[in-house]
């Protein structure tokens, strides 16, 4: 099509953003949640998905280790941990 | 739970505060939306070609006018008698907002069409690399307002958007921030459950613009409200319905969370020109909670 350009809605998911997480990524716990789904509102990406409480976790395949996810937790139940544990 | 129609992928920095405040606006106006946008980092990294991380039908023409785009879309579904199931959202950064898009966005505005227009405020050009934009607040370090030994940064203060925007007698203005997104969700229901034209400004902290770190992003953006320098109020029919604040803090406490404000720490006549600026605030919207 000439002039302008059109693309399939919401086909960016082709595009796995985890690679950028350099140095940290998000470990949810799964002990004190209370579902309060402040987690679910705060990614930028849009990937935690969970129901009730305990049962949050986050799609690392486009997850880009901001923090921000454990940054709000009132329960301190994510925490940041290293990509690569260090034996 | 219902996934979210913005979907993951696109290429937004991480905690871009932008991506937050797209999701839950979208999210909260559901499916059956169609969304216009002017150029900037939101249309920018949310439609890489080939990609796009919109499930809903989305257009981008010009820097200026998704606007003007958005009043043929919703004229056309006014003709094909589906605007009232159908929502129509014009969003642009605060460029394509206050700078490049007020012609098409006040002509909007007047001709009294059913659109909500969305405007997430990042106080700068971020996407060609932070220049002052009519948006950035005074005293700000960007890269055409440097800060140094004859210069304490943006002279200027900032352009009173929802006041123009509210000055056009339209029937619902808002002012929001990601730091409160419960809060943003209520007034994006609000809004399209309003007929006629709507204008919302949403506080989206950028953490490269800003110079912080990705983790702060609300934390950042709850200070700005907190502090009296960002209000969150709405306009109903030029109604002022401000939100109040319990514990108002010292400007300080917001300036030293990033780099942007780093000049201003070491100048108490800069700092009380801030503090002068959010106590106006605070009195004019009548930020104070009584206790």
């Amino acid at each position: 099509m000439q002039g302008h350009m059109t693309s399939k809605p919401g086909s960016s998911t082709a595009n796995k953003t985890g690679s950028w997480r350099v140095e940290q990524k998000p470990k949810y716990l799964q002990k004190d949640c209370i579902a309060c789904r402040m987690c679910v509102l705060a990614c930028p990406e849009g990937i935690v998905t969970g129901e009730g409480k305990n049962t949050f976790h986050c799609d690392l395949a486009y997850c880009k280790g901001c923090g921000l996810c454990a940054a709000i937790c009132p329960k301190k139940d994510i925490e940041m941990v290293p990509e690569i544990e260090k034996k | 739970m219902a996934e979210t129609l913005f979907k993951p992928g696109h290429t937004a920095c991480a905690g871009c505060g932008q991506a937050i405040g797209a999701r839950l606006v979208l999210d909260t106006a559901g499916k059956n939306t169609i969304i216009c946008n002017n150029t900037g980092c939101l249309e920018v990294f949310s439609t890489k070609y080939p990609e796009s991380s919109w499930s809903v039908p989305f257009i981008h023409s010009l820097f200026e006018n998704c606007s003007a785009v958005a009043s043929g879309v919703e004229a056309a579904l006014r003709f094909l008698g589906k605007k009232d199931s159908i929502n129509v959202i014009a969003q642009a950064g605060d460029g394509g907002t206050a700078d490049i898009g007020l012609q098409a966005l006040s002509g909007m505005l007047e001709r009294g069409h059913d659109v909500l227009f969305v405007c997430y405020d990042n106080e700068a050009y971020m996407n060609t690399g932070i220049q002052r934009s009519g948006l950035t607040p005074t005293l700000t370090n960007t890269t055409t307002t440097p800060t140094g030994s004859a210069s304490t940064g943006n002279p200027r203060p900032k352009k009173p958007m929802p006041e123009i925007a509210n000055a056009h007698g339209i029937p619902y203005v808002a002012t929001a921030s990601v730091g409160f997104p419960l809060d943003i969700q209520k007034k994006v229901k609000k809004a399209l459950s309003i007929k006629g034209p709507k204008y919302m400004q949403i506080h989206v902290p950028c953490p490269l613009g800003w110079q912080h770190e990705s983790n702060k992003t609300f934390e950042v953006a709850k200070l700005a409200v907190e502090t009296g320098l960002y209000p969150l109020f709405e306009y109903e029919n030029g109604q002022l319905i401000p939100r109040k604040i319990a514990v108002l803090k010292p400007v300080e406490e917001y300036l030293k969370t990033q780099g942007r404000f780093k000049h201003l720490l070491k100048n108490p006549e800069a700092m009380k020109q801030v503090q002068d600026i959010a106590d106006a605030n605070i009195k004019k919207y009548g930020l104070k909670a009584e206790v």
